[in-house]
């Protein structure tokens, strides 16, 4: 993709999201939430480069933001991303074996991809579901009541969607 | 025309995960089946606090609440229930038997304010809403001045719920005797305390009422814009709440001139991206501001310099759901619930070992024991408790043998015990005191800002403490430092985030030091938790 392309891009989102806003200066977050959203769970930084452009703010400011916050990455991710929760309430109701259980269905560690690109395993604090904990986000759909078992049964479930073509 | 029976199917974001969508489509399937789609509504509520039993179905004009878990549950329940009119007992949760060490008192004597409506109207729908007194207590605000409307909220002895307990009435005076050109009200629902999950099922269960508190306050401090800065992933509350708000637009009761009064207020949501220092007010102002989310230098205090350097009012959910009940029925009211020192009641997130996982609404002043073993059925398994972690990630722990304690915003000071955000979080004997304490210093670990050194050092260097004692490798002069280096945070870091980390960790090493200690010089951890590193072998040569 050209940078060209990018820009176009990145502008049109810039405007849609500040039309809908209270005040123009609130609103870099939620730009690159919906920055993220196109490009699927990943910000290019050339993104920065276009945001510099149109905010006028400095491009180190921007890039702290990118970094600050867990929720953004500047790496391309995954088509599935995974957080799973190793806050307390999860921790005590089982959650350290299904952490565990993860990597291994997975082979891979926290913060790694796995090599087919489609899996992105990341560490996440308390999603707010600790009434059904252990829990895990894939993209935007929750699991609770996690077993190692049933770790595995999600994680093979969505493979095999994959493999078969299915959307 | 409403229908002659009424199933409410309670679906928020703890039971969609036990499938309440696809039981809810199953039973009108079944209606379908069986021709009684013309005598039975099926809709959608929001939480109905428990989730042990499955999802719950509130069934009116009877008043029996089921607990279905499955298919089969709801091909009984239809056959036997709706279509011969009786009762299925095993699916009835009221009259199930709570396990032998509870006291054999219903879940339902809990006190409601701010779930009143929470599981008996649909969130989706403002008519359902303004059907149960709601946007009354609006109207009756914008009946008096201003200057009253933050008078009775003083009166009332409203202390914010969002962990620090500061009164609401006097944070709204001084936005309001602030003049400025513009103010606003901010609603910190950017819930990240482990733990807590009640104000994530206000903003599900019923939205509108936190609409109704800021638009209230907004009012009374004179604020004619508000945010509600919600997580990035409580994808259910935003969903929730940003159709509540397009609605109250649709109805007049946002915008220009609401309800004739002249008031003006505008009403957006924010998203968090997934940062616990942003629950901090002035790091949350930050990153609406669109910065990263480090904390302000208070003074000034955002009630005086807040949002865009404006006069701005930040509260968090519960806080503004308490609110319209109080304007409607009158501080003399609110203060008969509770505590003299914090009226009121106070949403509880009951999670851990616990049997009822869930919520509830109990009067301030209720004991730590009364919320596990009545309300929440007890600890899970036939295990004993251990320890009890009350406030949230930044509360204390205190021991099985403590939990008498009544919580109100003062417990900490006469009892040892934070109320902080309303979190219980029980803790079963098969746990290791040094592997809880790690995992919730690893949060403050992650969570910290790294703005200030106490807090960016502090927390990985009790991080790495922690660590050794759970590979075995502790000595009792760690603990010391541990507490050296507790104090130096408590009294230097730069926000509370970091002053706070403390609570937990002194709370757990005063009360549980025999743990630890039993940690030193042993070849396992006593609990048979931590994995101690083999020592190696002497090798001869």
């Amino acid at each position: 993709m050209s940078f060209e392309e990018v820009r176009n891009t990145i502008k049109e989102i810039y405007e849609k999201v500040n039309s809908e806003s209270l005040d123009e200066r609130d609103n870099l977050i939620n730009i690159l939430h919906a920055i993220q959203e196109y490009y699927g769970n990943y910000i290019p930084l050339e993104a920065a480069e276009v945001l510099k452009e149109l905010t006028g703010k400095p491009l180190s400011k921007i890039y702290e933001v990118l970094t600050f916050y867990t929720m953004f990455s500047t790496n391309k991710r995954g088509k599935y991303v995974i957080r799973v929760c190793k806050s307390l309430p999860c921790h005590v109701t089982g959650g350290a074996a299904v952490l565990e259980s993860l990597k291994d269905a997975l082979e891979i560690d926290y913060g790694q991809t796995t090599q087919d690109g489609l899996f992105t395993l990341e560490e996440s604090s308390c999603l707010g579901l600790c009434g059904v904990s252990p829990v895990m986000l894939i993209n935007d759909e929750a699991y609770g009541n996690l077993t190692p078992e049933k770790v595995k049964e999600i994680i093979e479930e969505i493979k095999e969607k994959e493999r078969s073509g299915v959307k | 025309m409403r229908k002659p029976i009424t199933i409410l199917v309670s679906i928020d974001s703890n039971s969609l995960l036990l499938g309440a969508r696809h039981l809810k489509n199953y039973l009108i399937n079944r209606l379908e089946h069986y021709n009684l789609t013309g005598l039975v509504d099926v809709l959608e509520t929001g939480s109905l606090g428990r989730y042990d039993q499955g999802v719950l179905f509130l069934l009116l004009p009877d008043n029996r609440l089921y607990g279905i878990k499955d298919t089969n549950d709801i091909e009984l329940f239809v056959v036997e229930q709706l279509l011969k009119g009786r009762p299925v007992k095993d699916l009835i949760i009221e009259e199930i038997q709570p396990p032998k060490t509870v006291e054999a008192k219903k879940v339902t004597e809990e006190e409601r304010i701010v779930l009143k409506r929470a599981g008996k109207i649909d969130p989706k729908n403002i008519e359902e809403y303004i059907a149960l007194d709601g946007y009354r207590g609006l109207a009756r605000a914008l009946e008096m001045k201003p200057a009253d409307v933050v008078e009775e909220i003083k009166a009332s002895g409203l202390r914010g719920r969002g962990g620090a307990g500061f009164p609401t009435g006097l944070k709204w005076e001084f936005t309001m005797k602030v003049d400025a050109p513009e103010k606003f009200v901010i609603c910190n629902a950017d819930e990240g305390e482990p733990g807590t999950f009640k104000d994530r099922l206000i903003m599900e269960g019923d939205p509108h009422s936190v609409i109704e508190g800021m638009l209230i306050a907004g009012y009374a401090v004179g604020a004619s814009k508000g945010y509600v800065y919600i997580r990035g992933e409580y994808f259910e509350s935003v969903d929730n709440l940003r159709n509540a708000i397009a609605q109250a637009y649709e109805y007049g009761l946002l915008g220009k001139n609401i309800l004739g009064s002249g008031f003006d207020f505008d009403l957006t949501v924010r998203l968090g991206a997934g940062a616990y220092v942003c629950g901090e007010e002035t790091a949350l102002i930050e990153s609406i501001e669109g910065k990263s989310g480090r904390p302000r230098l208070k003074p000034p205090y955002p009630p005086v310099k807040g949002l865009f350097q404006k006069p701005t009012v930040v509260n968090n959910v519960e806080t503004f759901a308490s609110v319209p009940t109080i304007v409607m029925k009158g501080a003399n009211w609110f203060k008969g619930i509770g505590t003299p020192s914090s009226p009121g009641t106070k949403v509880f997130s009951l999670c851990g070992n616990i049997v009822r996982r869930g919520i509830v609404e109990a009067p301030m002043g209720t004991t730590v024991a009364d919320l596990i073993f009545k309300y929440g059925g007890g600890i899970e398994n036939g295990k004993k408790l251990k320890m009890v972690q009350t406030g949230g990630a930044a509360g204390t722990f205190i021991r099985a043998d403590e939990i008498n304690v009544p919580l109100d915003f003062d417990s900490f000071k006469n009892h040892g015990a934070s109320l902080g955000s309303g979190v219980i979080l029980a803790i079963d004997d098969s746990h290791c005191a040094v592997d809880v304490a790690l995992n919730l210093m690893e949060f403050f670990a992650h969570e910290s800002c790294g703005k200030c050194t106490p807090c960016r050092e502090g927390t990985r260097l009790i991080v790495n403490i922690l660590k050794e004692f759970s590979k075995g490798r502790g000595t009792r002069e760690m603990l010391d430092n541990l507490y050296n280096i507790a104090y130096t945070m408590q009294n230097s870091a730069f926000c509370g985030l970091g002053q706070s980390v403390p609570v937990p960790l002194t709370s757990m090493l005063d009360r549980f030091r025999d743990e630890f200690e039993a940690h030193v010089g042993v070849d396992a951890c006593p609990v048979g938790v931590c994995k101690f590193d083999k020592k190696k072998k002497k090798v001869r040569k």
